[in-house]
């Protein structure tokens, strides 16, 4: 497999860009013409050849740019990598299957040799060559977590399992929905999505953790969630909040299409061996909208999905504001005529 | 002054059922002016409950120490506000036994600044109990600076760090004892709403 790596930016002048092969790989995430919460959960890794499901963790064009921007996050606030002191094992967990996955997936990138716990990675694209001892913490320059997701497109949650629920005591957290790490570690799984309207009543979450809590170490699964961001910013953090958030008010007829972007996230989930912690990587995919309507099918359905949005929904993922704007700029690309089931493109 | 009815809200925040005896088991109790009425009625339901109690008062009422020491607790220890009775209820904690009980009255601030305090010493959660009474001032975190601002009780509000103007949400951190605060005029920077009085 070759590789170009976008030089891009995901912040300042927002030079990243989807190439058009990117565009068509893009893990669209309306399956109909309208939206509501469901669990909606498929087993992982599985999808087409080239799709963002084929493999564990999607490698894409945009992998060495969004490690730079995390570089960037992380220098500037630490606290969006945090990890409670009983998590360091599931830590090591997480390094494992990152790197053996990678390793296997994309040999020409990525290679793990073991011999016992003496442990040999390279990682090419960032230029990394090292040689370390696994579960001794210090023959890495930093904790397990950490020094794993550096190297990994996403943000990265670890749950720990007590008293019938999932509590979130470790993460990388750097290109988050509006939600802020520092703040939720250590909270059990309905305290930290208890902001979210209207799931809870529905049913949602007690149905989710049920599911989480049986998923085993045979098995991992993954779902699709998404939002609306302006602009291909990774840092949308209530941290950051008052400098970005002037930017959602600068969307206008003429500049919709390229700066109002689709956000979605690939949530997978892993039952990590020692630990028995559960693994959430929730890894982010950007794409404007002028992109993602040279798709005709995803053209007319995201007009209807965003049109008919339950204006609760529009308000929670932050683009009531810009929803008029939106959906006129989309009717363009919607001529009324029916759209196949499923994501993927016709 | 009774227990506070709260408004149903979101699974983060939380509630306070009423103080309820655990025997003769070993205790520490943290209380501020108002909550001392909560002990005295726990007191009155048990009186037992007072034999292995060390009582912390957060800036009490000039009789209040009196007040509790006719309860008759194993001692009674009077700190002048918060960021005392912190080290205070560590040492008890660090010297406390095993199946020692927690109980906690007064505002949200003291119940939520404490049980975080608590809970990283290693008290487990089901060993802390808290009831409150009296001011529904709340201890907010800036999720911007991540300055802690008390005894608020108006939304929006100024951090007393940053000085941006936050909005308070029912969004709260056991582990940091309080309350998110988030910028209420990211977006339109100025456009501030008016200041209301924040309702239980």
């Amino acid at each position: 497999m070759t590789f170009q790596f976008n030089e891009e930016t995901f912040r300042g002048d927002y030079t990243y860009f989807n190439s058009p092969a990117a565009v068509q790989r893009f893990p669209f995430p309306f399956d109909q013409d309208s939206y509501m919460y469901s669990v909606n959960i498929e087993r992982h890794p599985g999808g087409p050849k080239g799709s963002p499901f084929e493999f564990a963790f999607d490698v894409d064009e945009h992998y060495v740019s969004e490690m730079k921007d995390r570089e960037i996050t992380l220098a500037e606030d630490p606290m969006r990598c945090q990890s409670l002191p009983h998590m360091e094992l599931a830590g090591w967990d997480l390094l494992e299957l990152i790197m053996v996955s990678k390793a296997r997936d994309y040999p020409d990138l990525f290679t793990l040799t073991r011999d016992g716990n003496q442990w040999h990675w390279i990682n090419k694209p960032l230029g990394i060559d090292k040689k370390f001892t696994f579960l001794d913490p210090t023959t890495l320059p930093c904790g397990p977590m950490e020094y794993i997701t550096r190297q990994a497109q996403g943000d990265f949650a670890l749950l720990h399992e007590r008293e019938g629920n999932l509590w979130l005591d470790a993460g990388m957290i750097t290109s988050q929905a509006d939600w802020s790490l520092d703040f939720d570690v250590g909270m059990n799984f309905f305290e930290w999505h208890a902001p979210v309207p209207k799931a809870r009543k529905m049913g949602v979450f007690d149905k989710a953790l049920k599911f989480l809590l049986a998923v085993d170490q045979e098995q991992s699964y993954r779902r699709l969630n998404w939002t609306m961001t302006v602009n291909p910013r990774l840092d949308t953090s209530p941290e950051n909040y008052h400098k970005w958030g002037p930017e959602k008010r600068t969307i206008t007829p003429e500049n919709v299409g390229a700066k109002q972007f689709l956000r979605v996230e690939l949530q997978t989930f892993w039952r990590l061996p020692r630990s028995n912690a559960l693994a959430f990587p929730i890894r982010c995919y950007l794409c404007s909208l002028q992109d993602l309507a040279t798709v005709p099918k995803w053209g007319r359905r995201l007009h209807r999905v965003l049109r008919d949005i339950d204006p609760d929904l529009a308000d929670y993922k932050g683009f009531a504001v810009n929803q008029e704007t939106i959906v006129s700029y989309l009717s363009q690309f919607d001529d009324g005529a029916p759209t196949s089931a499923g994501i993927f493109p016709d | 002054m009774s227990m506070t009815e709260f408004s149903p809200s979101i699974e983060s925040r939380p509630t306070y059922a009423p103080l309820t005896s655990h025997g003769a088991a070993p205790a520490i109790m943290v209380a501020d002016a108002a909550g001392a009425a909560a002990l005295a009625d726990l007191a009155a339901s048990d009186s037992s409950v007072m034999d292995k109690a060390h009582v912390v008062l957060v800036a009490p009422t000039a009789e209040g120490p009196s007040q509790i020491q006719s309860l008759r607790p194993l001692a009674v220890h009077v700190t002048p506000d918060l960021d005392a009775a912190g080290p205070m209820l560590k040492q008890l904690l660090g010297t406390a036994r095993m199946g020692t009980q927690l109980f906690l009255a007064g505002s949200e601030g003291l119940m939520g600044h404490m049980s975080a305090l608590a809970t990283a010493e290693g008290l487990p959660l089901d060993a802390i109990q808290m009831e409150h009474r009296g001011t529904i001032a709340r201890r907010m975190q800036c999720v911007h600076c991540k300055g802690i601002t008390d005894n608020v009780t108006t939304d929006p509000f100024t951090c007393s760090h940053c000085g941006l103007t936050l909005f308070v949400r029912d969004h709260f951190s056991r582990r940091l004892g309080a309350f998110q605060g988030v910028c209420v005029d990211a977006e339109t920077p100025g456009v501030v709403p008016d200041s209301v009085e924040i309702r239980p």
